[in-house]
């Protein structure tokens, strides 16, 4: 049998090798399916341990396991590179937003909660990228498309289900004003009486 | 509506969210020629509406529509003016705010009424939506994104030049075969240890399923290799489905098998 030593290297190597993030299902290949479930997670997350305090990291994604560059080397990175990536606006993540939040939704259904009209350019945009594709339709005057997110919305955003968005909050109803000076009074006055 | 007093900058500094709200434009204040620059700012009437809420401190529950109309006409007015393309929603949303005062200065039953009966209701209901939402959107764009804060390692791999054609023998048939049956077993014993269920995920899965066969029976919707937990999820994604009526489960009769299909698939 393989020692383990061994094994983590062949994994290391294949996933060295690739960009897109590799399957368990295709690791598990690398060893001819010798090696089992349990045996492979352990294996990659003492890889994962071994990358410790590296410029590059380990991560489990939605569709496997990818080597990619911690974010604080992106400053350097982009030296190398003149033209930076364009942010997205925040038209476009509110849409983004709504889809992952509230799939399968129709345009209808985004322009509702944006209250404004939602362009094909921004829909564009996000099916280009491939984080959001069409998974049905809605059976309404028109046949509205219902779009979801994709798999490799969440490699990108290093989610491995949409369980791991960030939880939606609860707005508060009214601002507050800045407490500090008018709450930091009465404890102030507290204190020597409880001392 | 009071007019706000002028107090020092630094006490009227307010946090949403425990951290302070700085966004443009930071005062009601319009330059004339910055007008442009505002319509940007906002993603819409309902934006704007919440930044004119937030501003002045309001109570989103209990909006005073008087003042906030008034506002809101100020602003729609001053972009007109300077013959900005304005959206129709704006204009959408003045007619909405006017409709909802002038139904507030109806006279009312003298029985207390629920929230629902308001007729800001719906408007509030929106704007907590569409605010909840706005957050959300912020908090996913600070997450880390491939290409614009991680890169994808991948080192170069040298292959060899010359191309060679596979071998294949009848042992390497028969091993196929073989590694085919053991992979079989394999998956037919799998257990699903820590997987991360969401039942979005699996409804937008079952629709892509339906996608390519239109009907499915019932049962080839449940794979039950993947373990107890994926069928529930599975279930409750079917039955979510149904009750947005996305899809459609029939049943001829008693013990009849049951069809799951695209809710559209039947129609006319």
């Amino acid at each position: 049998m393989l020692n383990p030593a061994e094994a983590k290297r062949i994994l290391e190597a294949a996933l060295l090798a690739s960009p897109e993030p590799v399957s368990l299902a295709n690791l598990k290949q690398l060893f001819d399916h010798q090696v089992a479930t349990d045996t492979l997670h352990n294996l990659l997350a003492e890889l994962r341990e071994d990358w410790n305090g590296r410029a590059v990291e380990l991560v489990s994604l939605a569709s496997g396991w990818r080597f990619q560059t911690l974010p604080e080397f992106q400053p350097f990175a982009e030296k190398l590179q003149p033209e930076k990536p364009p942010r997205y606006s925040r038209a476009v993540m509110e849409t983004l937003a709504i889809i992952a939040y509230r799939q399968p939704v129709t345009r209808g259904d985004i322009e509702d909660i944006r209250g404004v009209v939602v362009s094909a350019q921004i829909m564009q945009t996000l099916e280009n990228r491939g984080w959001i594709d069409v998974v049905g339709h809605r059976e309404t005057p028109g046949r509205p498309a219902l779009y979801a997110t994709t798999k490799p919305f969440l490699d990108d955003l290093g989610l491995r289900s949409l369980q791991e968005l960030p939880p939606l909050e609860e707005i508060a109803k009214t601002l507050q004003l800045d407490p500090e000076p008018s709450s930091a009074v009465p404890e102030a006055a507290n204190e020597p009486a409880a001392g | 509506m009071s007019v706000p007093v002028p107090l020092p900058l630094a006490a009227r500094i307010a946090r949403l969210y425990g951290e302070p709200y700085i966004e443009i434009p930071q005062d009601l204040y319009i330059p004339p020629d910055a007008l442009e620059v505002i319509l940007d700012a906002f993603e819409g009437p309902l934006d704007l509406l919440l930044y004119l809420i937030r501003k002045e401190n309001l109570d989103i529950l209990d909006i005073p529509m008087a003042p906030l109309t008034r506002q809101y006409l100020e602003y729609v007015e001053a972009m007109r003016a300077t013959n900005l393309e304005l959206a129709a929603e704006y204009l959408v949303m003045a007619a909405m705010l006017m409709e909802i005062k002038s139904r507030l200065l109806l006279p009312r039953p003298p029985v207390a009424e629920p929230l629902e009966d308001d007729p800001r209701a719906e408007l509030v209901r929106r704007l907590l939506e569409y605010e909840r939402i706005k957050q959300a959107a912020r908090e996913i764009d600070r997450l880390p994104q491939l290409g614009r804060d991680v890169l994808a390692v991948s080192v170069w791999v040298e292959r060899a030049v010359a191309e060679r054609l596979p071998e294949v023998n009848p042992q390497d048939l028969a091993e196929a075969w073989r590694t085919l049956l053991y992979r079989a077993r394999m998956s037919a014993h799998h257990r699903v240890s820590r997987e991360e269920l969401s039942v979005r995920e699996h409804m937008s899965g079952v629709l892509r399923r339906l996608q390519e066969r239109r009907v499915l029976e019932f049962g080839e919707l449940f794979d039950p290799a993947r373990g107890v937990a994926v069928l529930v999820v599975t279930l409750l994604a079917v039955l979510e489905l149904a009750r947005e009526m996305l899809v459609e489960i029939t049943q001829s009769g008693n013990f009849a098998p049951i069809y799951v299909k695209l809710a559209h698939a039947e129609s006319r």
